[in-house]
């Protein structure tokens, strides 16, 4: 459905976009996720028509909507924007802003209580924007965009501004609404939680550039470089020598995914594949840090030879405490990378 | 943009035909640097005394439990319906011996201070309050809050405010000729209308000019970035208000003495002569064809500059660069030229170069554009801003062409602030007098000018009816900027 291949876009000397590629099929809600200043957002206001491209192409069903050459106006590219902060018109009515981007016939066809009621806003339609709390204006902000029924939505960080157990429902209604409406959709955060909860594929953008681009599954298990490890979650990276299947680290030796040339290499565990316990097998260390979390815990640990690791632990029973001297043991397998 | 700089191009040429030897001569004279030095005095008064009495007044109204405050709001914004030069009859009929410097300083504070309390009050009462609570969190104190963090969210208001007071009372000619105190707008009437010395006249506008570009240079050094479009999103919350407790009544108090001051002393003495002036045989008539010339001129003046101001006031709001802020000040500049000046810059441009406009109501129009096109590029700036490029965009992704996203977005947001704008161009044009009086189409008399032939042969009685009914009118349109401040 949107296709982006090869997109460049600079601010005088300040590169956004450096050779940007990305692939979205139709239906799916992909997410665009970065740090703040990785280009993310010009991407986004580049697929949008607001901003020209360099150079690149992109294309929306089929239709290439700008090249080096061409620039078709926003207007023209049925491509729905959700702003970060909503953005309604202020001087119109919840009905009227949904109504914005239908035609006559289709404002009179139920459209605008159709969406209304996919975003869980049934009957609110004769208020006005400054009546409605912040996560209402961001529902009344999707269902705008959804009710043309554009073959693409953008969303740019529309949950950002709000509270935390708003947003974990608020993210869910949307990604219902999309799925419900069929809606192909591109949601930009920096929010790793966000984007792997919500996205049914991951581009991880890195420096004006798309570095991975698969199912959340697979950039968090497989991904292409310690950067992307890093930034999907919470990383161990450990060096390591390559031996035969395996590697041996300050972990022990371990089996490791697929093949590695010999030598040195930089090996990537996640802490839930720490097994922590008080004298069963593996390497001794000793506990440096505890961060409780309610559901888990994130353990920080000493190797006897100074390495520190994290581990992730459901169930801490006996409870550990800062200077206990514990066991540490790796399940599963490790993925290796060229040294650092 | 031609329509500003008509002016100083007329201003620049004659100037230069004068000579290098003979401007010499006529600029560094002891005169100048007396004219010089009281112009720039009572700005520096008027200015000082405006702001203090605005803001003060502004923040009463919006931030405090003032009793009447609605109230007080109206009569604050009132005296912009009272032209100087009628405040200036109003006293020196009854006051005797009423003249001078500080009777000047008094009478142009009084009616130019509405032009900090509007803007001020507008934006006291939309300013984020969530900025006060966090600096009341840390610990600082009501009045250092005041001081350290509305003040800083004011203070673009501020300075815009006092911009247009310091340019007005530079430019100012009707009260400072009725008052008898000698400016530099006094001494180029003078020598234009009575000595017919063209070349010391356009030496003189020519320091005027000067003294102008150094107050907005001034401005613009001040001015603060940022904050250029309106807040969208999140729960806008009235601000808290004050409460005054003991001190609530000398401060109704206060501002009941200047509204006395203000607009009790020229409606008393008006009333005082409107007994004596209607009761003269035919002045109806006249009363009546004076006001529809004034209410036909000022209309097209009116709709004359808003049609200027709208491109030059979006590009201002909307692409800000070193172009726009050029063509913004260049409006500045040639709003502080007396009117003396751009009329007669306007006779010789009407002569010279565009006959046939010469001696009808467009080339008033002109002037009227030239000289109010300022305040109307301000309102269409601050109509602009609230109308953010997020919405223009999100209206542009539903499908809606440039055209179309301009008329249901951009135009329903912005048309009250223009409004509002042209309502002021309207009201100023209504009250301007010099360039009025020279470019008038001969024997068509406007209130503002039967009022000033009346007043120069000191028959007050006849000229009372023609104040008040300006008064009168004028005050519909302030009534209206009232009004839609929501004081």
């Amino acid at each position: 459905m949107l296709s982006v291949a090869g997109l460049r876009k600079a601010y005088g000397s300040v590169v956004a976009l450096d050779g940007a590629d990305l692939e979205v099929a139709t239906g799916t809600l992909a997410a665009v996720l970065g740090p703040s200043g990785c280009g993310k957002t010009t991407l986004l206001r580049c697929v949008a028509g607001f901003e020209r491209v360099h150079s690149g192409t992109i294309a929306v069903g089929g239709r290439t909507v700008a090249n080096t050459g061409t620039h078709m106006p926003p207007h023209r590219r049925r491509v729905a924007v959700v702003p970060q902060e909503g953005a309604l018109f202020p001087h119109l009515s919840v009905a009227g802003n949904v109504g914005y981007g239908l035609d006559r016939a289709a404002r009179r066809s139920g459209r605008v209580e159709e969406v209304l009621a996919l975003v869980g806003l049934p009957g609110y339609g004769e208020r006005m924007p400054h009546q409605l709390s912040g996560g209402q204006q961001q529902r009344v902000a999707v269902a705008r965009a959804l009710a043309p029924r554009p073959p693409l939505v953008l969303l740019d960080e529309p949950f950002s501004a709000l509270d935390a157990g708003l947003r974990g429902d608020l993210r869910r209604d949307v990604r219902e609404a999309l799925r419900a409406d069929g809606a192909t959709a591109v949601l930009v955060t920096h929010d790793q939680g966000e984007a792997l909860s919500m996205a049914d594929q991951v581009a991880v953008m890195h420096d004006g550039q798309i570095v991975q681009s698969g199912p959340p599954s697979t950039v968090y298990r497989e991904p292409a470089s310690p950067w992307v490890a890093r930034f999907v979650g919470e990383a161990v990276l450990l060096p390591a020598t390559v031996d035969g299947p395996d590697a041996v680290t300050p972990l022990g030796r371990l089996p490791l995914h697929g093949t590695a040339g010999d030598g040195a290499v930089t090996v990537l565990l996640r802490p839930e594949q720490m097994r922590v316990s008080a004298n069963g097998g593996g390497t001794a260390a000793t506990v440096v840090r505890h961060d409780f979390h309610g559901h888990d815990a994130l353990v920080q640990l000493r190797l006897t030879d100074g390495t520190e690791v994290t581990a992730r632990i459901l169930d801490s029973t006996p409870p550990l405490a800062v200077g206990d001297t514990v066991t540490v043991a790796v399940r599963g397998a490790a993925r290796a990378f060229p040294m650092l | 943009m031609a329509v500003a700089l008509i002016p100083l191009i007329y201003l620049g040429v004659r100037t230069g035909e004068a000579g290098w030897s003979r401007i010499v001569g006529e600029l560094f004279t002891e005169r100048v640097a007396v004219l010089a030095a009281r112009s720039l005095a009572l700005v520096g008064v008027v200015t000082t005394a405006c702001t203090a009495l605005g803001v003060a007044g502004a923040f009463l109204v919006t931030r405090t439990d003032l009793p009447g405050r609605r109230f007080f709001g109206v009569l604050a914004a009132l005296p912009l319906a009272v032209p100087t030069y009628v405040a200036g009859f109003a006293w020196i009929s009854t006051v005797d011996s009423f003249a001078g410097f500080w009777a000047g300083a008094l009478v142009l504070t009084l009616c130019s201070s509405p032009y900090v309390f509007l803007p001020v009050a507008a934006a006291l009462a939309g300013a984020d309050p969530a900025q006060e609570e966090v600096s009341r969190s840390l610990g600082r104190g009501a009045w250092r809050t005041f001081t350290d963090v509305t003040l800083r969210q004011v203070r673009p208001s501020i300075a815009a405010g006092a911009l247009l007071v310091a340019l007005y009372v530079l430019s100012d000619f009707g009260a400072v000729s009725i008052l008898r105190v000698d400016t530099f707008t006094r001494a180029i009437f003078t020598a234009f209308n009575v000595g017919f010395d063209r070349t010391g006249a356009l030496v003189l506008s020519t320091v005027l000019v000067v003294l102008t570009v150094l107050l907005i240079g001034g401005e613009l050094l001040t001015r603060a970035r940022g904050a250029r479009y309106a807040r969208v999103g999140g729960a806008g919350r009235p601000p808290t208000r004050l409460h005054l407790r003991a001190a609530r009544w000398p401060a109704a108090a206060a501002l009941t003495a200047v509204a006395v001051l203000a607009l009790g002393v020229p409606a008393a003495s008006l009333a005082r002569w409107l007994v004596e002036g209607v009761s003269r045989p035919g002045s109806l008539g006249e009363v009546a064809t004076a006001a529809g010339n004034s209410l036909a001129v000022s209309l097209s003046g009116a709709a004359f500059t808003m049609l200027l101001a709208l491109p030059v006031g979006l590009l201002t709001a909307r692409a800000p660069g070193a172009l726009a802020t050029l063509l913004d000040r260049l409006t500045y500049v040639a709003h502080a030229l007396p009117g003396v000046v751009i009329g007669l810059s306007l006779v010789f441009f009407g002569i010279n170069v565009v006959y046939p406009l010469y001696q009808s109501v467009w080339l008033l129009a002109l002037a009227y554009a030239t000289l109010f096109l300022p305040l109307a590029v301000g309102a269409v700036a601050g109509a602009a801003a609230q109308s953010p490029p997020s919405l223009e965009e999100a209206g542009r992704s539903l499908g809606r062409g440039p055209f179309q996203v301009f008329r249901t977005v951009t135009l329903p947001l912005t048309l009250p602030g223009i409004g509002a704008g042209a309502a002021l161009v309207f009201l100023t044009c209504m009250k301007e007098l010099p360039a009025t009086l020279l470019l008038r189409p001969t024997g068509m008399d406007t209130l503002a000018t039967e009022l000033w032939t009346h007043t120069n042969t000191a028959s007050y009685a006849a000229a009372a009816p023609y104040a008040a009914l300006l008064v009168v009118l004028a005050a519909v349109p302030t009534w209206f900027l009232t009004v839609r401040g929501g004081l």
